[in-house]
């Protein structure tokens, strides 16, 4: 990145730390965090609306719609994540080659499965062999983001679902009796008071999200802990900058991530739920209500 | 008649893109001198230099991926890359699963390494998981400790949990040379048939090309100019 940095064999002490903190696999590093942070900001909006439409399917009035929505829920909330996050990005890379291979290939007469390999023509891949790497990076981020948020909906579509059933009946009652329908009721009612009692256990989910980040490494996505790993192994003369293992530094510095990014994360969800417990009918909005009251007097 | 054309344009269209021949090299990237991620953050090494001339040779335009060596031979069977050149040895037990090309790196020690020579080898020995050494392992009668790294795996002998490390000789010896610390321990044992371009069974086309091409540097001696180039002089020729 700097002249000075072109022979760092030369190089000693700060020089030599600043040229090798700004090396081209540093600058790597530095940019998986921002992938780190695509993820979570990603999967949580796509996650939420999994785990929204897995409630209302598991209330929902029509049978088939609610075996779906309690089927979803309890065979991911049964099964153990790693099984999921390492069978949905395979099953559905596959599917997708395999819908295309159907499409775009000629018929070859040749199995698509056989002795253990998967074989469709070169027009059917995803992304095409020929595209650049980029492409193939941001296909395996997707599919991570559809892991994570099959994974994540499951657990959000049961907190939500207790959510709505938390709502006191009474208030649904009232509604109901100025002539609302069943519809209007959901709209108007049930889904503005259910955040109040959902937040507690969506705000969990965020944390545990937050601390699962490092899965991707799993995905074969190159995150900050893949690179962690690689930067800080013990590096021989054959590199540029060589030096003993430092993985203990560089696991220090993630560290100190997660956990500013939990604390942040901490403030920003206790602001939140003081602004959803307003007028609310909870212990929360009550003791926010004789504040105000004991201010008036 | 409408099919027929539509037949035709799909044919053309996939030999369109087979003859555009990309091939997609997968490597572990953690294995120097054989392969690693130089400082620039590019796969570099030997496997980096060689495969780029077989794929000049071969006429073939090759893009470099890095995949975990715990599961380079699944996603090599799924078709996430086209070959593997990891430093892979080539054995009878992987090829019931992937074929290889000939060796392009002839057969190479291994050898233990302990923070004393005299430390007992049949104690608990670090071995990279997968690999022909941590096979060895297993069979001498040592408790076996197996890794995701190499690194991972000097790392256990330096700390103590294990006795020993069994691995390659050319990427133990820079933790020899340079550490200070650690020595060789016991004989060097000769170990695999050599390492080979491993790739899915029936891409037998891709299979003859390289076979050519390491034929060929193989008789004009440009091979062996490239081991002693990465591995020293005293090296193991063809």
């Amino acid at each position: 990145m700097f002249a000075t940095c072109t022979d760092p064999s030369q190089l000693e002490g700060l020089s030599w730390l600043l040229c090798y903190l700004t090396s081209g696999k540093h600058m790597l590093f530095y940019g998986s965090f921002l992938v780190v942070l695509a993820l979570m900001l990603i999967t949580a909006p796509v996650a939420l609306a999994f785990g929204f439409g897995g409630a209302l399917a598991a209330r929902s009035h029509i049978t088939p719609l609610r075996w779906l929505g309690k089927g979803y829920t309890a065979m991911v909330r049964g099964v153990p994540d790693i099984v999921f996050f390492l069978f949905v990005p395979v099953a559905l890379d596959q599917g997708l080659e395999y819908i295309r291979h159907l499409w775009k290939c000629p018929p070859t007469g040749q199995p698509v499965w056989a002795n253990g390999e998967f074989n469709v023509c070169a027009a059917a891949k995803i992304p095409l062999s020929t595209s650049p790497q980029i492409w193939h990076e941001a296909y395996g981020f997707a599919l991570a983001v559809v892991a994570f948020s099959v994974v994540f909906g499951a657990f959000a579509a049961n907190v939500l679902y207790g959510a709505m059933n938390a709502v006191p009946r009474a208030q649904l009652e009232t509604a109901e009796a100025y002539g609302m329908t069943h519809r209007q009721v959901s709209r108007r009612i049930l889904i503005p008071q259910m955040w109040t009692y959902a937040l507690p256990g969506l705000s969990n989910l965020w944390m545990i999200l937050i601390k699962a980040t490092p899965l991707l490494f799993l995905l074969g996505v190159e995150d900050i802990v893949y690179w962690a790993r690689e930067l800080g192994s013990t590096k021989s003369q054959i590199y540029a900058y060589p030096h003993p293992d430092w993985r203990v530094w560089y696991f220090l510095g993630l560290l100190c991530y997660y956990l500013a990014m939990t604390r942040v994360s901490e403030i920003v969800l206790s602001r939140l739920t003081a602004k959803l417990s307003r007028g609310q009918a909870t212990m929360a909005g009550e003791a926010q209500r004789k504040m105000a009251g004991g201010a008036g007097a | 008649m409408k099919k027929l054309i539509l037949t035709t344009a799909a044919l053309a269209l996939c030999t369109g893109f087979a003859m555009a021949d990309t091939v997609r090299m997968g490597t572990e990237g953690a294995y120097p001198p054989y392969n690693f991620i130089n400082d620039k953050g590019e796969v570099d090494g030997f496997e980096r230099e060689l495969g780029d001339t077989l794929c000049e040779k071969a006429g073939l335009t090759c893009e470099w991926v890095t995949n975990e060596w715990d599961s380079i031979i699944p996603n090599l069977l799924s078709g996430n890359y086209d070959t593997i050149i990891a430093g892979m040895s080539i054995t009878d037990e992987r090829m019931e699963t992937i074929a290889f090309s000939q060796n392009y790196y002839p057969p190479a020690a291994s050898a233990y390494v302990a923070m004393k020579p005299d430390a007992d080898l049949t104690g608990v020995v670090a071995a990279q998981v997968g690999t022909i050494q941590a096979d060895y392992v297993a069979k001498s009668g040592a408790t076996l400790l197996e890794f995701a790294t190499l690194d991972d795996t000097v790392a256990a002998v330096k700390n103590g949990e294990a006795d020993a490390v069994f691995a390659d000789k050319d990427a133990l010896a820079p933790f020899v040379t340079e550490g200070g610390e650690m020595g060789w321990a016991g004989a060097d044992v000769p170990l695999g048939g050599g390492i080979g371009i491993g790739m899915r069974k029936s891409d037998t086309e891709l299979k003859g090309k390289f076979d050519a091409v390491i034929t060929e540097m193989k008789a004009d001696g440009s091979l062996n100019t490239m081991i002693k180039k990465w591995f020293g002089d005293d090296a193991a020729t063809f």
